[in-house]
């Protein structure tokens, strides 16, 4: 949740956001299949629209989505499975593209 | 290549969480893009260097292989943090790796003459 504000708010004062890396647990903020009770905050949704609204590019670290369900059509084919978990906002990709975001930012931000 | 100074700080215990994989698989994807690297146990992170661990008990990884991993790589700054061994009984001799000690004044220094700090 403090990492979704922050991106926002840091959007809203004319920052730029180079990319957003979900990493371990994290990657479950991309999860499509998340059913959130109607009164409390849909981060996932929430996440997707945001990215998609300010073209923002976000990755899934690979093996951290892999293990924990969040498979997109490539992936899900490629286990022979029958869902797709992570939103379309977001690739999934290896440490190299944290590792690109991290050279090619003036700061990285990493929430726990 | 763009060239950066990157610290890696290391906080959890070993087991229980994968933190201590996640720096770990980091920092040597950083080694990957021949960075400047710093990888520095703090806190419970020091857990992980002790040395003749077998998780194999515990159906887990055993963390001892990955720190060697980390020379493989060239990260050669390989740091700890001597209050975080103290507090815990532990000296350099109980350590699975050769490691630098630091002391509170050179960790503090390691993070602001840093480019960016990675800290989990």
């Amino acid at each position: 949740m403090t990492a979704y504000q922050f991106a926002k708010e840091a959007v809203s004062q004319g920052h730029e956001i180079y990319r957003v890396f979900f990493y371990g647990d994290g990657v479950l903020n991309a999860n499509a299949l998340s059913v959130i009770p109607q009164d409390e905050m849909n981060l996932p949704r929430a996440w997707e629209e945001f990215l998609t609204n300010h073209g923002i590019d976000s990755v899934a670290c690979v093996s951290s989505a892999l293990v924990r369900g969040i498979l997109n059509s490539d992936e899900s084919t490629r286990q022979k499975f029958a869902g797709v978990s992570l939103h379309e906002s977001t690739q999934i990709a290896g440490l190299g593209q944290l590792v690109d975001a991290t050279l090619h930012s003036e700061r990285l931000i990493s929430f726990v | 290549m763009q060239q950066k100074s990157l610290t890696f700080i290391t906080r959890q215990a070993p087991y229980g969480t994968n933190k201590a994989k996640l720096v770990m698989d980091f920092a040597l994807a950083s080694a990957v893009f021949e960075q400047k690297i710093n990888f520095l146990f703090i806190d419970d992170g020091v857990f992980q260097l002790v040395q003749n661990q077998n998780a194999e008990f515990i159906l887990s990884k055993t963390t001892g292989r990955a720190l060697e991993t980390l020379e493989l790589y060239g990260i050669k700054k390989v740091l700890v943090d001597a209050v975080s061994l103290e507090e815990r009984d532990l000296s350099e001799e109980d350590l699975a790796i050769p490691v630098k000690i630091l002391k509170e004044e050179q960790v503090r220094q390691i993070a602001a003459y840093s480019d960016v700090v990675i800290n989990l």
